[in-house]
């Protein structure tokens, strides 16, 4: 569904993206994983055409991404990573002037919109202006928008970013319910539980580059199934529980034995923590 | 394509609508400031070409007035929407051209102009202002609604901040606002700034609004010239509008 080949984007004198290659199959919900400046939403921005890549091939069902190429704009869904909603409109109003934006037919855009303010629980707030709505009502209206000319590829751009744990929770459970209707997901972000909980596969970026590409669960056995920690900072990676719990049991000071995830993946492979 | 400048001005028209009663008393402070200072103040005693200051004043502080409200419906809130919050992607990802937007957006600004340039006419008349009211009239009004609604439009294309915007409206159009044949015939300034004002587009407005207004001979010349700029100021709203994507 989306093929990426040797992409490249430079800005003056920092290169965002570097020589980045990878295919996201029909259906699958994608993460990119990687700290701030990795370079997700500079490839996320090329993708949805707002960026002009410096180099590279990128695809998306067939068509290719590149300036004046329309055939990509009916096929996506954004929702970006700042709160990018009319809020000098209603919420029904934001959702009508995307709909028209993407030429749908009267009958359809209402029948659409309705079913849409249903799906993100805002029915009742429809005739509201978007000026006073919460941070996570704004996120699901912006799903809401970005679904309603039913793309078949929906970009999420640090979607839970700057939101409460609840309502981040509530979210996730949203853009699962995507997956049973065969809509590819892109999604970025630097939350490890997030990418953990929501994507089959997870690309691992950091400094523009690809570092690791797979499972979570691949990613995490890649280094080692289970982790032990000791020393404030200091751990050592097994394959096998017993092997763990052998290791942990020589040490004097406190140790932890836990299950290997994503955030340990990338300390190993980068030297450094995905936050902070 | 139509359909698209439709769901621009769509929009716009949305947002009018719902503080209609706020634009239409917001704008009329600075006319009637105008029309009570330069028409029953100051100009009860003046005489510009042995006829009555006000009837002289009337077409400039429309002209004025159109300029200020078409850029400043567009200006600001365009650039606003391109630097701080993001709308503008709205339109960017959609599968609309970019002549679309800039005809949609400059319609919208021009509209707004044009609705306080009616404002400022029923007031000139209860002031007591008498002037002719013709198509061409009309035509000189709705060119310079479109010169400045096209012109905000490139202005907020540009500038990189809202100050810089602030900063237009300071050493572009204010000059304007008091230089462009507004308050005064230009003739008796030195002649190289002359020659400036002669090309700017808001003394062309002014030239025309003023000419018909007083029943004289329709200045074909202002039209063809305000007609130019506001096609070289679409032309390069549309290349913005593309070279957008960075």
């Amino acid at each position: 569904m989306i093929h990426i080949e040797g992409l490249v984007k430079k800005f003056e004198n920092r290169t965002a993206v570097d020589g980045l290659s990878l295919h996201i199959d029909q259906g699958e919900i994608f993460g990119l994983l990687g700290p701030n400046g990795a370079g997700k939403t500079t490839t996320i921005r090329i993708l949805t055409m707002l960026t002009q890549a410096t180099t590279g091939k990128v695809s998306i069902d067939s068509c290719e991404v590149s300036m004046g190429n329309q055939c990509i704009k009916a096929v996506i869904g954004v929702v970006p990573q700042h709160f990018n909603l009319d809020i000098e409109l209603t919420a029904w109003e934001n959702l009508d002037l995307h709909g028209r934006l993407h030429h749908m037919p009267r009958e359809v855009r209402k029948q659409r919109i309705a079913e849409l303010l249903e799906y993100v629980e805002l029915s009742d707030r429809g005739n509201d202006m978007v000026q006073k709505f919460s941070g996570g009502m704004k996120r699901r209206l912006m799903i809401a928008r970005a679904l309603l000319h039913q793309p078949k590829v929906l970009f999420l751009d640090e979607p839970t970013v700057g939101l409460d744990p609840q309502v981040r929770r509530r979210l996730w459970e949203l853009i699962r319910r995507l997956k049973g209707q065969g809509l590819t997901v892109l999604l970025t972000t630097h939350y490890i539980e997030e990418a953990e909980s929501l994507c089959q596969r997870v690309a691992i970026m950091e400094k523009g580059k690809l570092i690791a590409l797979d499972s979570p669960l691949a990613l995490c056995q890649g280094v080692g199934a289970f982790v032990v920690e000791w020393d404030e900072g200091k751990t050592k990676f097994f394959t096998e529980r017993i092997a763990a719990s052998e290791f942990a049991s020589t040490l004097t000071t406190t140790t932890t034995l836990r299950q290997t995830n994503l955030e340990d993946v990338f300390v190993e492979l980068t030297g450094r923590k995905v936050v902070g | 394509m139509l359909y698209d400048i439709w769901t621009v001005f769509w929009r716009e028209w949305l947002v009018l609508r719902r503080r209609i009663g706020r634009f239409i008393l917001s704008r009329m402070v600075s006319p009637v400031l105008y029309l009570i200072a330069f028409g029953w103040g100051l100009g009860r005693s003046i005489q510009v070409n042995q006829g009555n200051y006000l009837d002289f004043i009337v077409p400039g502080i429309i002209a004025l007035n159109s300029m200020n409200i078409s850029f400043n419906s567009v200006g600001s809130p365009l650039n606003m929407s391109r630097l701080y919050h993001k709308t503008l992607e709205e339109y960017l990802i959609a599968p609309i051209g970019s002549l679309a937007f800039v005809v949609g957006k400059v319609l919208a600004g021009a509209l707004r102009g044009l609705i306080s340039s009616v404002l400022i006419i029923a007031l000139a008349y209860v002031f007591g202002a008498r002037f002719i009211l013709n198509a061409w009239f009309l035509l000189a009004l709705v060119l310079n609604c479109l010169v400045f609604a096209s012109m905000a439009l490139v202005a907020a294309m540009t500038m990189n901040s809202h100050e810089d915007m602030a900063n237009f409206n300071t050493y572009i159009l204010l000059p304007m606002s008091f230089l462009c044949a507004t308050f005064f015939i230009p003739d008796h300034l030195p002649v190289p700034l002359n020659w400036i004002i002669q090309v700017l587009p808001l003394t062309h407005a002014s030239y025309a609004l003023r000419g018909i207004a007083s029943g004289e001979a329709v200045p074909i010349l202002s039209y063809i010239v305000m007609a130019v700029y506001i096609a070289i100021f679409m032309a390069i709203g549309v290349w913005l509008m593309k070279k957008v994507r960075e």
